[in-house]
């Protein structure tokens, strides 16, 4: 078993999503049942295979590197949940 | 009644056989007459009328005019909420549009609403979603179908007759395996022919953007209205767009279709198996000669995609945090809670089984074994697709393994649901495109779906093929 209980805690906190004992358990059958199918990857043969991050054939495009007035502000917090005097709100980090 | 279609409708306007008013009321009927399938995220009347309204005012030429086209409720629009099926962006008001939408808009097409989908793209039966599943219009009474997913409300909004084109999304199969179940034409174009920009991501280095329509000479017209280059995203294509529609052709003698071995799967039913052997008869009688090819790496293709796309997700849906736009949880007893609390009452069971999975095959000690390696077998997967269409001009297999199935059936075993992009995983790990169009039924009178895939920037023999069976067929 791949997933045990103290993985799938260690990858919940780094995904920043908090499980309950219920889901934990869950994810701890779905993970493995899925890692245990994706093994069948390991009868390939992929010596000096350069791996393929992208399928584009396109360069990445350059752009002068100038100023403009793409999105006000307002318009970035308009969705925000909390914002105070033009910022983002968040819970108090530092004491 | 005669079919509906986009081609015809232009016509019609344009010959002041009807007004923009007309179609698009007789639409906005059949979408309230239809409410029970759950098939849009966001409608409104009034919303639509005020398009019309906007619309008559304006006299330009648009190639477009007046046509009711549905928006897969993944591309962000400013006149309309986009939620991506997800509580976390239950009440976002995007401030921009879409790269795709906007060309539609400028065309003058009115939207007529946004579709449902699985959460974020991620499922294969729009059941997913955060607002319920949607249900296949095709379905008998009492016994509720699945539309396919993830851009089943599309899919299901042309079936129902509810717009002339739809747009979707597909990342390993989600514009062709809903367009199959719902009996209607789908299209994915070549990675890269349409810009991502305005789209909510999922799997970056495979979301395309597509159509849904009633034929293929729709599916040409609305595609070319969607495709271009696009310098805000840096993987969009600087190739000319041909037009697609004008250069239709299903003449296709000489031509070399390929039919790989790899798709004929065990456990695929008599009826799949039969169309596709009557579309290869077809085109044989048209004059196109049948080249048996292999994709030998065909089998390891659901592996992959199910670790590449997992990690792109993981690391694209991190920006759902609670603090830049969309829900926050009640319980922010410090910034780590509010992150955590936010993000495990904000995303549904799959997006949650899938962020983890992306992570752990990213993470420190697993990145060679899983994700690398999974990066390797997708170059060789391009690399069969590469060879392989240095002997053919196109390919041929059925869309998906089955006919609609019903609603919740597949739920429980994440496996058994991922099976079902079987068919069309293989060309979205290759960035190649894609169409599936109705061609047959099953004993149960449901539509089954032939997969037609091109070279790279080759829809239009990708059409021409579509075109040739579609016809054969009706």
């Amino acid at each position: 078993m791949k997933i045990d209980k103290n993985t799938i805690n260690k990858i919940a906190r780094l995904s920043r999503i908090k499980l309950d004992d219920k889901e934990s358990e869950d994810y701890i059958k779905d993970l493995n049942l899925i890692l245990d199918w994706v093994e069948q990857l390991n009868e390939v043969n992929t010596e000096n295979v350069e791996p393929l991050s992208n399928i584009s054939s396109s360069i990445l495009p350059k752009r002068e590197d100038v100023s403009k007035d793409a999105n006000s502000s307002e318009e970035i917090l308009e969705n925000a949940p909390d914002k105070l005097e033009g910022f983002f709100a968040v819970p108090k980090v530092v004491e | 009644m005669t079919k509906p279609s986009l081609k015809k409708t232009l016509n019609d306007l344009e010959t002041k056989k009807i007004s923009i008013k007309e179609l698009n009321q007789d639409y906005l009927k059949q979408i309230k007459e239809k409410e029970n399938l759950n098939i849009f995220i966001y409608f409104s009347e009034d919303n639509v009328l005020e398009q019309i309204e906007n619309l008559e005012k304006d006299n330009s030429t648009k190639k477009l005019n007046g046509i009711p086209i549905a928006v897969k409720d993944l591309f962000c629009t400013k006149s309309m909420p986009t939620t991506a099926a997800s509580k976390i962006l239950e009440n976002f008001n995007p401030t921009y549009e879409s790269f795709v939408t906007q060309k539609l808009l400028d065309e003058g097409s009115i939207f007529v609403g946004k579709t449902n989908l699985d959460e974020f793209a991620m499922g294969s039966a729009t059941n997913t979603s955060f607002f319920g599943n949607t249900i296949n219009p095709l379905s008998k009474k009492n016994e509720p179908l699945a539309p396919g997913g993830s851009s089943g409300g599309s899919a299901a909004a042309v079936a129902a007759d509810l717009c002339l084109g739809a747009t979707g999304t597909d990342t390993g199969g989600s514009i062709r395996q809903p367009a199959s179940f719902c009996g209607v034409v789908g299209i994915k174009p070549t990675y890269g022919l349409c810009s991502r920009w305005g789209i909510a991501a999922f799997a970056s280095s495979l979301d395309q953007a597509g159509i849904f329509s009633h034929n293929v000479e729709d599916a040409s017209i609305l595609l070319k209205s969607i495709a271009g280059f696009d310098k805000r995203d840096s993987t969009s294509a600087k190739v000319d767009i041909p037009n697609y529609f004008e250069n239709l052709d299903d003449d296709l003698n000489g031509k070399t279709v390929g039919i790989p071995k790899e798709y004929s799967i065990d456990g695929t039913p008599m009826e799949i198996s039969q169309i596709w052997e009557d579309a290869i008869k077809v085109l044989e009688k048209k004059g196109v000669k049948i080249k048996n090819i292999s994709l030998p790496h065909t089998k390891y293709a659901l592996p992959t995609y199910y670790i590449i796309a997992p990690a792109e997700a993981s690391s694209n849906l991190a920006r759902y945090d609670g603090v830049k736009y969309g829900f926050r949880s009640e319980e922010i007893d410090s910034l780590d809670a509010m992150y955590e609390n936010t993000r495990a009452q904000g995303f549904g069971r799959e997006v949650k089984r899938r962020i983890l999975i992306g992570t752990y095959v990213l993470s420190a000690g697993y990145y060679d074994a899983y994700y690398l390696k999974a990066q390797k077998v997708r170059k060789l997967i391009a690399d069969d697709f590469n060879k392989a269409f240095q002997e053919c001009d196109f390919i041929v297999t059925p869309t998906a393994p089955s006919a609609a199935f019903p609603l919740n059936e597949k739920q429980n075993d994440p496996i058994k649901m991922y099976l079902n992009d079987v068919f069309t995983v293989p060309a979205s790990l290759a960035g190649l495109p894609g169409i599936s169009i109705p061609f047959g039924k099953d004993k149960n009178n449901l539509p089954l779906g032939i997969q037609i895939l091109g070279k790279h920037f080759d829809e239009q023999q990708v059409f021409n093929a579509a075109l040739s069976l579609e016809r054969s067929y009706e």
